[in-house]
């Protein structure tokens, strides 16, 4: 799966139109994904999963600024994303099946905060992303 | 058999209550067919599917959303039943139209998508963890009867 030259564009936009706010925009979705997908809290047992949680929101800020990181290199996804890479090879271990549940999640908190944006072809270069993302965390699982 | 509790059921039929099922349908169709194009190798006689605007312009496209939607109202008039609501249409996505279960947890997302965009902040987690629950007990339903 490739991303297109207007895929990478749409991406760009969609990021710049979501600025500062990113950071709420992650946290919306890990607290949408514990909601919808329970399993998931498996690998928080540290945290504290209540509404409103201050790890919860400096988690989401965490992996808002990856996907804003990976956004603003969107042709070397795989060269921004390196040391985080290696860190859910060797230490986190998330299994592959969740990146989709937290990239869906992403989606939805888009599409409930700014509507507007998610155009289907904005949806559908967002979603490639969000898979591409994925894949480059666990590319060097094994 | 899936239980539901009073809030769960609430949400969902609050949040039916709200659409248009034609307009939804199609929306969700459409963008299936876009975000996911490997799903158009289902529609090979619906004619020009060859770009997003010709996707949602087309009109056996709307058709057919809304047609899938309605059979998913039937859903949320028996929760208690899904398996044996969709018992035949499992046996007709089986033996006539050969599609992979898989793509029913597809649409199921894209609805969930399409939902949000409708809803905006109305669509709150638990509204969220309530539809994701419902499509997939739906896709799980449909996709009973395969053998």
């Amino acid at each position: 799966m490739v991303l297109s030259a207007a895929d990478k564009s749409n991406v760009k936009a969609a990021f710049g139109k979501i600025g500062g706010q990113a950071d709420e925009y992650g946290a919306d979705a890990l607290e949408r994904m514990f909601a919808a997908y329970p399993q998931t809290k498996t690998y928080f047992p540290h945290f504290d999963l209540s509404k409103g949680s201050a790890q919860v929101k400096g988690h989401g800020k965490k992996v808002a600024a990856a996907l804003v990181e990976a956004a603003n290199h969107v042709d070397d996804i795989a060269g921004a994303l390196s040391k985080l890479s290696d860190l859910h090879a060797q230490k986190l271990r998330v299994d592959p099946v969740n990146f989709k549940l937290l990239g869906q999640c992403f989606l939805v908190a888009v599409a409930t905060r700014n509507p507007s944006l998610l155009t289907p072809e904005v949806h559908a270069s967002l979603d490639k992303f969000l898979c591409a993302v994925g894949t480059v965390l666990t590319a060097k699982y094994r | 058999m899936v239980h539901w509790s009073a809030e769960e059921k609430q949400l969902i039929t609050s949040v039916w209550a709200k659409l248009s099922v034609e307009e939804c349908g199609a929306e969700a169709l459409a963008r299936l067919l876009i975000v996911y194009p490997w799903t158009q190798r289902f529609f090979s006689n619906f004619g020009n599917l060859s770009s997003p605007t010709a996707i949602i312009g087309n009109p056996k496209v709307r058709a057919h959303g809304k047609k899938v939607l309605t059979s998913f109202g039937e859903a949320i008039k028996n929760l208690d039943n899904l398996k044996g609501t969709y018992s035949k249409l499992s046996e007709l996505h089986c033996d006539k139209l050969h599609v992979d279960p898989e793509n029913f947890r597809l649409l199921g997302d894209i609805l969930v998508i399409v939902l949000a965009t409708h809803l905006a902040k109305d669509f709150t987690p638990a509204c969220q963890a309530t539809w994701q629950k419902l499509v997939g007990v739906v896709a799980h339903a449909l996709a009973h009867k395969y053998h």
